[in-house]
Formats: C-alpha cells, sequence, structure tokens
C-alpha cells in the first residue's frame, strides 16, 4: 500500500470518528485543534485504523499512554526534557521540534497530525 | 436507585453478543410528556419512547457485555455515541429488542455496535429492524488523564445484579 492509498483511508478514519468534512483532513491538519478530536477519540481512532489496516495497535504506541502520572516526565505542567526523551523513544513517528520550544502538558494534543498517523501506520505496514 | 432501560437480558454469548428487550409502558410518566396534547394547535398526545432512552437502552445492554467480558472489575461508563439512527418510534405495547455486538475489547475500553428491532402488536408480532446504535466505552480507571475514582465498582451496583439474577445470569461478582 503506497502512501496516498495510507492516507486516504486514514482520513476516511476521521471523518467517520471525528464527524469531519474530507478537506478538512489534511496532511497537516492537527487532530484536537483543527479537527475536534477530544481524548476519548483517540481511543476510537485507533480502534478504527485496526480494522481499517488490519493492524493491532499496543496501548501507547500510537499515542502517549498515561504519561502525566509520573513526576519524572512532568514537572509544573510541562514535559521535562526526560519525558520528552522517553516519548521520542515509544514514539518515532512523531515530530518533538516544535514540542521541545513549548513542552506544556496542553501542547501534547498537538503534536499528533493526520501526517504523523500515515506515518506511523506506514512504518507499521512495513514491519 | 439506577434508572434501567432494559427489563430482560435474553441471551449472552461471552465476549461476543448480548440481547437484551424493553417494554414500552404507558405506565411510564415520561411518556405523558413526549408528546403531550397542545390545546392550543388541537395536537392529539403522541406518546413515543424518547430517542435517547433508546440509546440508554443499548448502552446499558453494551454496557452489561463489556462489564461481563472484563469480569465486572473494570468501571465501564459509555465514552461516545459514535452512531445511532432510529427510523421509526416506538410506542406503549411495543417491545425493542437491543442486540450488542463487541468489536473491541482491550484494557482501555471496548467498542460495540448494536441492532434495535421493535415489535410492535400491529404488526402480526415481528421483529423489525428499526435502527443501529454503535458505542463505545472507557474503562474509567485506565483514563488517559490519570484521574482517581472510588475503588468500589459504582457502574455494576445493585440495580444492574437485579437485572442479571432476573434474567437467569450470575450476579456473583
Amino acid at each position: 500500500m503506497n502512501r496516498d492509498e495510507i492516507f486516504s483511508k486514514v482520513r476516511d478514519v476521521l471523518v467517520d470518528a471525528l464527524g469531519v468534512d474530507e478537506d478538512e483532513v489534511t496532511p497537516t491538519a492537527r487532530l484536537t485543534t483543527d479537527l475536534g478530536a477530544e481524548s476519548i477519540d483517540f481511543l476510537d481512532i485507533t480502534f478504527k485504523l485496526e480494522q481499517a489496516f488490519g493492524i493491532k495497535i499496543p496501548q501507547g504506541e500510537l499515542f502517549p499512554d498515561n504519561a502525566a502520572s509520573n513526576p519524572q516526565y512532568v514537572q509544573d505542567g510541562k514535559v521535562t526534557a526526560a519525558g520528552i526523551a522517553e516519548m521520542k523513544k515509544k514514539l518515532p513517528h512523531v515530530d518533538f521540534s516544535a514540542f521541545e520550544k513549548d513542552s506544556r502538558l496542553s501542547e501534547i494534543g498537538n503534536l499528533f497530525t493526520v501526517d504523523v498517523l500515515v506515518r506511523y501506520v506506514e512504518r507499521k505496514l512495513a514491519g | 436507585m439506577r434508572w434501567m432501560w432494559i427489563d430482560r437480558i435474553i441471551e449472552l454469548t461471552p465476549r461476543t453478543r448480548m440481547v437484551a428487550i424493553k417494554n414500552v409502558s404507558l405506565a411510564e410518566e415520561h411518556l405523558h410528556d413526549h408528546f403531550a396534547a397542545d390545546t392550543a394547535t388541537g395536537a392529539a398526545a403522541l406518546p413515543v419512547m424518547p430517542a435517547c432512552f433508546i440509546i440508554e437502552g443499548m448502552a446499558q445492554t453494551a454496557g452489561i457485555l463489556v462489564g461481563h467480558t472484563g469480569g465486572f472489575k473494570e468501571k465501564v461508563v459509555l465514552a461516545k455515541v459514535n452512531k445511532a439512527e432510529l427510523a421509526r418510534d416506538a410506542s406503549p405495547g411495543c417491545t425493542l429488542r437491543y442486540t450488542a455486538s463487541l468489536d473491541r475489547f482491550d484494557e482501555t475500553g471496548a467498542a460495540t455496535s448494536g441492532l434495535v428491532e421493535l415489535m410492535s402488536p400491529s404488526h402480526q408480532a415481528d421483529w423489525s429492524p428499526i435502527g443501529r446504535i454503535d458505542l463505545m466505552f472507557s474503562h474509567l480507571d485506565r483514563n488517559l488523564a490519570g484521574a482517581e475514582f472510588p475503588k468500589h465498582n459504582f457502574v455494576f451496583s445493585e440495580s444492574f445484579r437485579t437485572l442479571l439474577r432476573t434474567s437467569g445470569l450470575s450476579a456473583e461478582f
């Protein structure tokens, strides 16, 4: 499956899960800020990607798991350098360059764009 | 006391599907307001079961299936209505049948798909499909925000145990 085909299926998943229009789902669209995803939608998107691509997505592999409760990784509402290093290790499909400048917890949602999902699926299908 | 929107579980295939029924009765007070006669326009009363309660009936059916799958250890809460389409009204004297199927289950939650059918006395007692309701459930103690809740399982309380017992299922958990 090539990148365009993956993008097309990811777009269908997001249209279904978030009730957005197809043309809103651009590669740079952020799931939370631009497409209105809330926390439960991340679980829904995970389930739907599994169905669409016939893959199994373990908790914490596509989106970060419960990192906020670990005081080593979060201090004063910001993700620490150790936390960012840990997330980079666990989430190699995510680009952290902007987040490293503004690591407020509230910015975690903005790490996830449509393109991040496409990259994740691409890596997953490549095995 | 929980407001129950199913009367009896009639089938349980563990980890797969659950079927429950709800008899719609004119003794239910809310039907007298939904919809009441309108003296201003002269419109007659039209008692029909509110669609939100039909969704709740499916949520209770599917929620018990999800809870049963996890041995009733998790606090299962409705997290998202993915789809709810209902093509016909359910009026007093009708029976609703909810069939919930488990599509996905893991430590964080579950997804179900559901069929709603109606048996109306005016249609020779046959089940007719009237809609679909697909839902998502979250296991409350595994929420991503790390919020903490009371230890006891307040979701599967006495009302659900009674329903399980009167439906001939084990309520020991």
